[in-house]
């Protein structure tokens, strides 16, 4: 078992999700334990998989028993490891709440195929972290983004519209991403990414190769919706479900920059991506402009889950520029960041999502005495607003802290001032809520009456109430976080 | 004379760079979804052809699996020049996978949208999204 885990942490969501179809139409209510059931198994080979490569080293799993690199490996590091927890983890948080949501939300006939679909996204996100091949990675790629182009059409009314930008905007971008494998196939003849590791140095200044790597990067920013390519994120994230919007919002863009930080840094090496083109440069910039951008729009929104989206977007920011800084801290931030980010994400979408629940509508403006009547969540909700923030000793402070340190000591003054503008603008954007639902008198004639203390059900709030204390935990944690994972992830020469 | 050579001798991949422009043109301009959704398709079926030219080879090479008569027993009875590279093809009949079921999932949300504006076109559902929200 502790052998086969690689392989098994993705054919378990896969094969359980075509089950789901069967057995849902004879018994819809046993498609929700079996969901629980499969991604329950992922978090616990995830853990298994961690534990392998911590104590004794990368695995290297043959699918078929055919070496490397003529057959498909899974590769894991500690990158990958660390990954595979955050998403199976959050995966299986998103799903035990799903259900009185998905209830309240989708029509009843739909269920079934919402958790078979669900599932298919987890098996290809988890696909994407585990494998060493670059076509691979490509397949689960559009496996994740078909099973997400799905979730997100059955949203609200202006759902569909939404996913047609985004279909448009993804095929683009794995596209650009497949025209990037192709041009590394025609110079090296390999797929694999250990390999390629190999033999791309002496190739290094080949046009072709050039023009690869461009494909990749510009393919693989429109993934993780990096501004100006994030159109189709906003829209999309806020028109799908409530617990769809929590787990893509999730893991959707950190897997992509995952696989950023792969191509630049395993396929490519560190050099390439730092010297011998400006990349680094541009994405730095690009990656302060999406700062900026996503923290003025957030600032303009009403709806809070389009709010949060717009937050995305400059948190996806964070992550580029710590990455493009290029040493040794901006990289762990970002790591750190990736970590951080997908829980306070999915700790603000669930409560959205909570809110949704409750209330009918999440306009930022008519969230009145919500902290009477949902004092949990609500105060879930600051927790997670002030680690979005960064106030100590919530999690979200650790990573800006690195973030901050990387761009100092890169002496980038102005990432470093426009890292703390936009937490500025983040703290602006959430006192605003916090202002509106806490202190602002209803406008209802009946206000003298306490509001009745009405939570949503258990199973919602316990994954928020999860979720939200983690963010803590992880804060309090992060230093052994980084030292058991995150340090062996540094590529060598940062 | 060098460039007529140029373009010549390689022209598969100028038909790919030009379908790939004429896909990624309708994906961008065009007003109408369905047109979009074609460009989407010529765009990926451009780059099936670009694949497919990088495992071409000139001088008589021909598919792996038929064994050449004409060398005599005990040589090697298949060198790299000899055949075609059938990784290529084999990644496209996974690509061909991909892209049909991105073209179905296209399409379906295509009727999910007329279905509800009774139109395709873009600035006349923008026009009844504008007038829902006044």
């Amino acid at each position: 078992m502790k052998e086969q885990a690689p392989a098994l942490i993705i054919a378990i969501p896969l094969l359980i999700s075509f089950i789901n179809i069967p057995v849902g139409l004879l018994r819809r209510s046993l498609c929700y334990p079996l969901t629980i059931i499969a991604t329950f198994s992922c978090l616990y080979l995830s853990f298994i998989i961690a534990d392998t490569v911590i104590n004794s080293g990368n695995i290297s799993y043959r699918l078929g028993g055919w070496e490397p690199p003529w057959g498909i490996e899974y590769a894991i590091d500690h990158l990958n490891a660390y990954m595979l927890i955050i998403v199976s983890l959050v995966s299986f948080v998103v799903s035990v709440y799903s259900k009185k949501s998905i209830e309240k939300e989708l029509a009843r006939e739909k269920i079934i195929y919402f958790y078979t679909i669900y599932l298919l996204l987890v098996a290809g996100l988890l696909g994407i972290l585990a494998t060493g091949d670059l076509f691979n990675l490509f397949v689960f790629l559009e496996i994740a983004s078909l099973a997400g182009y799905a979730l997100v059409a059955i949203g609200d009314k202006r759902a569909p519209l939404a996913t047609f930008n985004y279909i448009i905007m993804g095929t683009i971008g794995a596209c650009f991403y497949l025209l990037g494998v192709g041009y590394l196939y025609i110079v090296t003849g390999s797929l694999n990414i250990a390999d390629l590791t190999k033999l791309l140095p002496p190739l290094y200044h080949s046009r072709v190769v050039l023009v690869a790597f461009a494909f990749f990067i510009v393919g693989v920013a429109i993934k993780i919706a990096l501004f100006p390519l994030h159109t189709w994120l906003p829209d999309a994230y806020t028109h799908a479900p409530s617990t769809v919007s929590a787990f893509v919002a999730a893991t959707m863009t950190k897997v992509g920059a995952y696989a950023m930080i792969r191509i630049m840094f395993t396929v490519f090496e560190p050099s390439f991506s730092l010297e011998t083109l400006p990349t680094t440069e541009i994405l730095g910039w690009v990656a302060s402009a999406a700062m900026m951008f996503g923290c003025i729009m957030a600032l303009a929104q009403n709806d809070l889950k389009r709010m949060l989206a717009y937050i995305l977007v400059a948190e996806v920011g964070y992550i580029v520029m710590g990455v493009s800084v290029g040493n040794r801290e901006g990289f762990t931030g970002s790591v750190l960041h990736i970590l951080n980010d997908s829980f306070m994400m999915v700790s603000l979408f669930l409560i959205t999502g909570a809110i949704m629940y409750k209330e009918g509508h999440r306009n930022i403006n008519n969230l009145f005495s919500l902290h009477k009547k949902m004092p949990i969540t609500m105060g879930c909700f600051i927790i997670a607003a002030i680690s979005m923030v960064g106030v100590p000793p919530t999690a979200g402070f650790f990573s800006k802290w690195y973030l901050i340190l990387g761009a100092i000591d890169a002496q980038k003054w102005f990432f470093v001032a426009f890292l703390l503008l936009s937490s500025l603008m983040v703290a602006v954007a959430f006192f605003r809520i916090i202002q509106s639902t806490f202190f602002k008198p209803s406008e209802n004639h009946n206000a003298h009456e306490e509001p009745l203390r009405d939570e949503v059900p258990f199973s919602m709030l316990l994954p928020i109430v999860v979720i939200t204390v983690s963010l803590l935990i992880i804060g309090f944690l992060s230093g052994q976080i980084i030292d058991s994972l995150i340090q062996h992830t540094v590529p060598k020469g940062f | 004379m060098d460039t007529m050579d140029f373009i010549i001798g390689k022209y598969n991949y100028w038909i790919y760079i030009v379908l790939m422009m004429i896909g990624f043109y309708a994906m961008i301009a065009k007003n109408n979804f369905a047109k979009k959704i074609v460009g989407m398709n010529i765009f990926q079926t451009a780059i099936i052809l670009f694949f497919i030219s990088t495992a071409s080879k000139t001088g008589g090479a021909t598919i792996p699996i038929i064994k050449s008569e004409h060398l005599a027993a005990g040589a090697q009875a298949i060198t790299a020049p000899q055949y075609l590279n059938p990784l290529p093809h084999v990644l496209m009949l996974t690509a061909i996978v991909v892209m049909v079921s991105t073209f179905g999932v296209a399409l379906a949300v295509l009727m999910m949208l007329y279905r509800k504006y009774r139109t395709l076109e873009e600035d006349e559902i923008m026009a009844i999204l504008k007038m829902e929200k006044d």
